[in-house]
């Protein structure tokens, strides 16, 4: 059952992504992009990943999808069609994918527990968390707590991408206008 | 073929990828090439997410003990790279915005003729 | 007949939810889904909603830009304060088992004051970022 649920979200959104490839309304555009991340938050939760779901939920189909619409009022509607059809791009990206492909089939199976993923460091974590630090939810105690350091450096990201949009697009033009004309 | 169920997310995950990359290479649009990179990387958090797949297993919260949970390192790498990615793409988003109020224009085309004339 | 009637009706009673399912979000991070990132960003969902349906000026006057700046500011701070502190209690850099006498309440310490700056600065960023966005238009 749970298999079913898997391919139909990968399949649908394999749908999606073609779609937004070809719709020239950047409206369409953005309000599909917003679908695909809620379909990729439900994907997630398939998964068992359920703070990620949580946090692409969040992030990907709200805040995303509002400084896209943001953009969308201040530059333009709609995407000017292509000039003139290039092989190139598809070669491109057709050579790339059999390429990844051919990668994976090394790869082990989904869901496969002896894969070498699960053999290092994640099991010491599994064990030791209850004990050392306490904290039901695992995924917490090794964000905040055995890779905290890494947390500092993304919270540090995060921060610096404020400033750098405050420093680009802080002002109001109207303010801008009147400061510049002495 | 037996590789075919225990695969077929990694491939769907490669399609996705690639209609991503195709858009980033192939459309004019500044916006369109900013939602394609947004596919890329949704597409690569799944791919990790699916390599942390056990299956059996349920969510990383201990609830009781002894049961066999999925692997919380990948998750954690994800949650960190979802909120880098929506910084980067809102940082792309006001150089647009500007691109867009100096040049006029947003597709790729008009702005590198503007700039090829003296 | 008012026709935004209903939306700020709803909005009003909507936002205190929102506010309280953040916070609700942010401190139980540890025991299920939930921790800083996305309690932050359901915090700023609920400015953006004011802002939406009551306009920006209103809600500059409720988040004013300085302050949110700061806010921004603080979120790091307290985080790197944290490792700062656990520095001078003779522990490594964001040791936590050095703030409490048992090193599993430290931990809990711990994580409880990281989660909270992390959570301040992203729902800061959003809130800065929608504001940015927002009042860049010729108006």
């Amino acid at each position: 059952m749970i298999e079913i649920l898997d391919m139909l979200l990968l399949a649908l959104m394999a749908v999606l992504a073609v779609a937004i490839a070809r719709l020239r309304n950047l409206f369409a555009v953005v309000m599909l992009a917003s679908l695909f991340s809620l379909l990729s938050a439900a994907m997630f939760l398939v998964l068992d990943a359920v703070d990620v779901s949580f946090t692409e939920a969040a992030v990907g189909a709200g805040a995303s999808t509002v400084i896209l619409l943001g953009t969308l009022l201040l530059t333009e509607r709609q995407e000017k069609p292509p000039a003139r059809f290039s092989p190139w791009p598809f070669i491109v990206v057709v050579a790339t994918g059999a390429t990844l492909v051919y990668g994976t089939l090394d790869m082990p199976h989904y869901g496969d527990p002896a894969a070498p993923i699960h053999q290092h460091v994640a099991p010491r974590y599994i064990d030791k968390s209850p004990a050392e630090i306490g904290v039901p939810n695992m995924v917490t105690s090794v964000l905040a707590s055995y890779r905290g350091y890494d947390t500092l450096g993304e919270t540090t990201v995060i921060f610096t991408a404020g400033l750098g949009l405050l420093l680009l697009i802080g002002q109001s033009l109207r303010f801008r206008d009147k400061e510049e004309t002495p | 073929m037996s590789a075919f169920p225990g695969l077929y997310n990694y491939w769907i995950v490669i399609f996705l990828m690639m209609t991503g990359f195709y858009i980033v290479i192939a459309r004019g649009n500044l916006i369109k090439k900013i939602v394609g990179l947004n596919i890329f990387q949704t597409s690569v958090f799944l791919l990790y997410i699916s390599m942390g797949k056990v299956s059996g297993g349920t969510a990383p919260i201990v609830a009781t003990p002894g049961a066999i949970y999925s692997n919380p390192l990948p998750h954690v790498l994800i949650l960190t790279a979802i909120v880098v990615g929506i910084a980067t793409t809102s940082v792309g988003l006001a150089l647009v915005v500007r691109i867009k109020e100096a040049y006029g224009t947003i597709e790729e085309d008009e702005i590198l003729l503007q700039d090829s004339k003296p | 007949m008012n026709d935004n009637i209903i939306l700020r009706i709803t909005a009003k009673i909507f936002i205190p939810f929102i506010l309280l399912f953040a916070f609700y979000v942010q401190f139980h991070g540890d025991f299920g889904p939930g921790g800083g990132f996305q309690a932050g960003v359901i915090f700023a969902a609920a400015f953006v909603l004011y802002a939406l349906i009551f306009g920006t000026e209103k809600a500059r006057k409720i988040a004013p830009p300085n302050v949110v700046q700061f806010c921004a500011a603080l979120g790091v701070l307290i985080y790197a304060g944290t490792g700062v502190v656990s520095l001078l209690l003779e522990g490594n850099f964001l040791d936590y088992n050095v703030f409490q006498h048992d090193p599993v309440q430290g931990q809990h310490l711990g994580i409880l004051l990281v989660e909270l700056g992390v959570g301040t600065t992203v729902a800061a960023v959003m809130i800065s970022v929608f504001f940015c966005f927002a009042g860049r238009g010729r108006s």
